[in-house]
């Protein structure tokens, strides 16, 4: 942001960096979260995420670097100097204590009355939907009631920052949707600065203000969820995030590239005649209604295969210029109304502005 | 986002100073222990080495003392005797406690909760009990001593009526490593090879024996260490053959040569160490051959291998009878086998003759002691270890020391306690001759195995725990007696007993520590034996044995009543 009144910074993390002997889990990370907003610390397992994440609770301590929070360094405090609520991916909750001992669990050390705790707790049960648990153990509860639980103990001493710890990733798929949602709400309610780190695309596109997509222990893209989704700036980002054709070709210079015998024009483009590159295209990527005829970038083939995946289909087209096969998504309706079927041939012209190119370095996937 | 409306936290961090406490009382923990272990352990250990290597006087002597011990014929043959019968022992009882374990984990025998239970009888009772069953049974006056003459021997008295004994006290140990190795199993494997249609002996040897054998390797070097070690059969009931662990009582209480002592001490640690190593290496093997995904095994009735089973553990479990049985009977007879009319003589008279009223009383209140402070120190110290963080260096350090008494033989414990606490020179030599220490050694010589029970304890429980009371700024301690130890009583109650029955059983390194005024029940065994009062000694075993079965049984009805009344909160997840 480039306006002269600086934002106040919730978190600041200046090079932090962690080594486990010698293997670099997490490579000099700088990143700044600003109040209020919900970031996503999203990456496969093994990216780090988790690790940064224990790093800013002060659970892991940085190999090197500075962590800031509410402009205080805390880089060598103890979690307990620290200001945050956390939620586990186990929960954690204590088994042998009700759930109001557990939501009251951080309150009862800060010298309050009985009656304000009382009344704390009920406030907190009631904020995530389960007003009448308090007596009930956490064994006697589903597993998306104890996430809420722990949602509350975490919330109960008003930490200026909330981190979630692959919150849902232990829930079944309905639960799991549900409670996005509903935590996404608390959050928006509260303006609790949150992280959230996830190895699920779906919740860290639904639900972050901002998503960090993590690979090898460094940050690939910072961005909104429509950002990292449509203009990914790495390779990895384009493929972790939804599915993607990876086309191979070559740059022939003014944004026209060569794929098999096919010429595209792809005006993201900008790579020097003769470079290879790879093509990134999403499934979603093409126009398959109305006049592609007069479109540019038509590609013709067979359809080989239709995998059915409910509201949508995606299909194997078999474009002999390409070279390559090539996956295409349809709606259940256009599936329909275009009587695409396996064996049969259809037109497409892909549709060029979200399609991204990335010069090939040898190695990369 | 406007940044306005952003409500201020109330950011209500603990004070620095009750911070720097936190940490302290997390470090201050460890180092407590690591000093204790050092102190109770390591150091008087370490008093062996040193002790080997000098002579009578104090002076350096170099090799001289190892040098005197490979001339002299009668320790080697010593080190000889004390191989075979580990061996013999292994060889006969793992075999046993294989059928046995088989019986119980993969056959459909009725009754399973009685013979386990029966298996486990020579636990609570000290191993000397045995030794003086078979005297009873086929010693010199035994009833049934013409049997020996079947198989061709002339005496109960030596190797025969060692491995007999030591077979018995160590059973128990071999069963139960090996039914918890036959119990982890894939049901999957065994269907995959019925599929294939393959036969049962191919299951057995291509399945059922790979898959147990980390824990045949197992219970082969806990039996052997146990031999070993094994210091009252052989003296009871091993006439002329001698052994390493008597060695080191004569060398040392009878010619009051340390240094000899010292240098059996450490050949007697060599093969108990070796045995300690291949099973802490089998064990990690071990951990990787079952997954999540597995299938726990279900036997399916089959008439011929159920019936022949049930014979061979009703033989068992006899026999087991019989052994317990013949000491009982024995000490409330007259005069076995001669006058068999009814007297509590023994239990008496027998025990104020030979000035041993007071042992039984001394067993109970270090047992008592042993097991209160063994399970907070033991339950502690693990806590401390796994839970806590900070003073990193210090924790690979405990661990080691914490496995160490497990390879190190009772014996051996004891004269490092001798060389160390009996020094003019120490300043803990008070402890000398008193409870105290004999409640000290037992902690520490049955230390590993609480240990392992407290730290497996606490792996079971959400590793979480800490990390969220940090976030709360809750400090470990409270979390540690408001969650972790309500959460873990069962286990902690386990400690207690394991320590309690152990102090009543054990002879090994007390035998070296105790004084006149705090004799113990085990030892009196031995010396009402050296004495000739074998009725008496046969009376003090029965004692222990029903001592420590009503202790176990209570503490195990304790545990049941506690389970059930937590049941609200444990393991009735819905999840």
């Amino acid at each position: 942001m480039s306006t002269d009144q600086a934002p106040v910074e919730a978190l600041r993390l200046e090079g932090v960096h962690k080594a486990f002997g010698d293997f670099v889990a997490l490579r000099s990370i700088d990143l700044v979260i600003t109040p209020g907003e919900l970031v996503c610390f999203l990456g496969p397992s093994g990216c780090g995420k988790t690790t940064l994440l224990r790093i800013i609770a002060g659970l892991e301590r940085q190999t090197r670097g500075r962590i800031l929070q509410n402009g205080r360094d805390v880089s060598n405090a103890p979690p307990a100097a620290r200001d945050y609520g956390i939620v586990f991916q186990s929960y954690a909750l204590f088994p042998n204590l009700t759930i109001a001992e557990n939501v009251a669990y951080g309150l009862v050390n800060r010298r309050k009355s009985r009656a304000d705790i009382t009344a704390r707790v009920q406030e907190l049960l009631t904020l995530v939907g389960l007003p009448d648990a308090g007596r009930k153990y956490p064994s006697q509860m589903s597993g998306g009631q104890q996430q809420r639980v722990a949602l509350a103990r975490a919330l109960a001493t008003s930490p200026s920052l909330l981190l979630l710890d692959e919150p849902l990733s232990a829930l079944d798929a309905k639960v799991r949707e549900r409670l996005r949602g509903e935590i996404r709400q608390l959050q928006r309610r509260l303006r609790v600065t949150t992280i959230m780190v996830t190895h699920d695309q779906e919740e860290a596109l639904s639900m972050a203000d901002r998503v960090v997509v993590m690979n090898q222990g460094g940050i690939d893209q910072v961005g909104s969820p429509s950002d990292v989704y449509e203009r990914p700036e790495t390779p990895f980002v384009a493929d972790f995030l939804g599915k993607v054709n990876v086309l191979k070709g070559v740059a022939l210079g003014g944004g026209r590239y060569r794929v098999g015998t096919a010429e595209l024009l792809l005006p993201a483009g900008e790579h020097g005649s003769g470079q290879d590159v790879r093509i990134y295209v999403r499934p979603e990527d093409r126009h398959v209604e109305g006049d592609v005829a007069s479109l540019p970038n038509r590609l013709r083939g067979r359809i080989a295969r239709i995998d059915y995946l409910g509201t949508f289909c995606l299909a194997e087209l078999r474009c002999e210029a390409l070279g390559q096969p090539m996956l295409i998504s349809y709606s259940l309706n256009q599936l329909h109304d275009l009587k695409v079927r396996e064996g049969g041939e259809v037109e497409i012209a892909l549709r060029v502005d979200r399609v991204r190119v990335f010069a090939d370095q040898a190695g990369s996937r | 986002m406007s940044v306005a409306t952003i409500p201020t936290p109330m950011t209500r961090s603990p004070s620095r100073l009750a911070l720097a406490g936190e940490a302290l009382a997390a470090r201050g923990g460890l180092v407590l222990l690591a000093l204790a272990l050092l102190v109770f352990l390591t150091v008087p250990l370490a008093m062996i080495l040193v002790r080997s290597v000098e002579g009578r006087g104090g002076e350096f002597a170099g090799l001289a003392n190892f040098i005197q011990y490979v001339q002299s014929p009668a320790l080697v043959q010593s080190t000889r005797n004390t191989l075979t019968f580990a061996m013999m022992t292994t060889l006969v009882t793992v075999p046993l406690a294989f059928l046995f374990a088989y019986a119980m984990q993969r056959s459909c025998v009725p009754f399973k909760g009685v013979w386990r239970n029966i298996a486990m009888i020579p636990i609570l009772a000290p191993s000397l009990l045995a030794a003086i069953s078979f005297i009873y049974l086929f010693g010199n006056q035994g009833a049934f001593r013409f049997m020996l003459d079947w198989v061709g021997l002339n005496s109960i008295y030596g190797m025969p009526g060692m491995v007999m004994a030591m077979t018995f006290a160590s059973f128990p140990h071999a069963a139960m490593i090996l039914m918890a190795a036959l119990a982890l199993s894939d049901a999957r494997l065994y269907e995959a090879a019925d599929s294939m249609g393959t036969s049962e002996y191919r299951k057995f040897m291509t399945i059922t024996l790979p898959g147990a054998k980390y824990g045949l390797v197992s219970a082969s070097m806990v039996v052997f260490t146990m031999a070993v070690s094994e210091f009252g059969v052989p003296k009871v009931i091993g006439g002329n053959t001698n052994v390493l662990a008597v060695d080191i009582y004569k060398q040392v209480i009878g010619q009051q040569n340390f240094s000899m002592g010292a240098v059996v001490g450490l050949v007697l640690l060599l093969p108990a160490v070796a045995a300690f190593v291949i099973d802490h290496i089998v064990q990690r093997k071990q951990q990787a051959l079952l997954t999540a995904r597995s299938v726990p095994y279900q036997a399916k009735p089959a008439r011929g291998r159920d019936l022949a089973l049930l014979l061979l553990v009703i033989v068992m479990s006899a026999l087991m009878l019989l052994v317990v049985g013949m000491a009982a009977f024995g000490s409330v007879v007259k005069f076995w086998p001669y006058n068999l009319s009814l007297t509590l003589n023994h239990y008496t008279y027998g025990f104020e003759e030979a000035g041993l009223e007071h042992a039984y009383r001394n067993s109970l209140v270090m047992a008592a002691w042993c097991a209160v402070i063994g399970a907070a120190v033991t339950f502690a110290g693990a806590y401390w270890l796994e839970k806590t963080r900070g003073a990193n260096l210090l924790r690979p350090l405990i661990r080691f020391q914490a496995m160490l008494p497990m390879a190190v033989p009772g014996m051996v414990l004891g004269i490092g306690y001798i060389l160390f606490f009996n020094a003019p020179s120490n300043p803990l030599n008070f402890l000398y001759g008193t409870m105290a220490i004999l409640v000290l050694s037992t902690l520490v010589h049955f230390y590993s195995s609480s240990h392992l029970t407290a730290v497996t304890a606490l792996k079971q429980i959400d590793s979480e725990f800490e990390s969220v009371s940090a976030s709360l700024k809750v400090p470990f301690y409270k979390t540690f007696w408001r969650v972790t130890v309500p959460v873990c009583l069962p286990s902690v109650l386990d400690i207690g007993r394991y320590y309690f029955v152990n102090a009543m059983t054990t002879i090994s390194a007390v035998v070296f520590l105790y004084s006149p005024r705090t004799t113990l029940a085990s030892i009196s065994i031995l010396q009402l034996d050296e004495a000739g009062a074998i009725g008496s000694a046969a009376a003090m075993a029965t004692l222990i044995v029903v001592t420590s079965a009503v202790v176990t049984g209570t503490l195990f009805a304790l545990e049941s009543w506690l389970i059930r009344r937590t049941q609200a909160w444990r393991n009735t997840a819905p999840r």
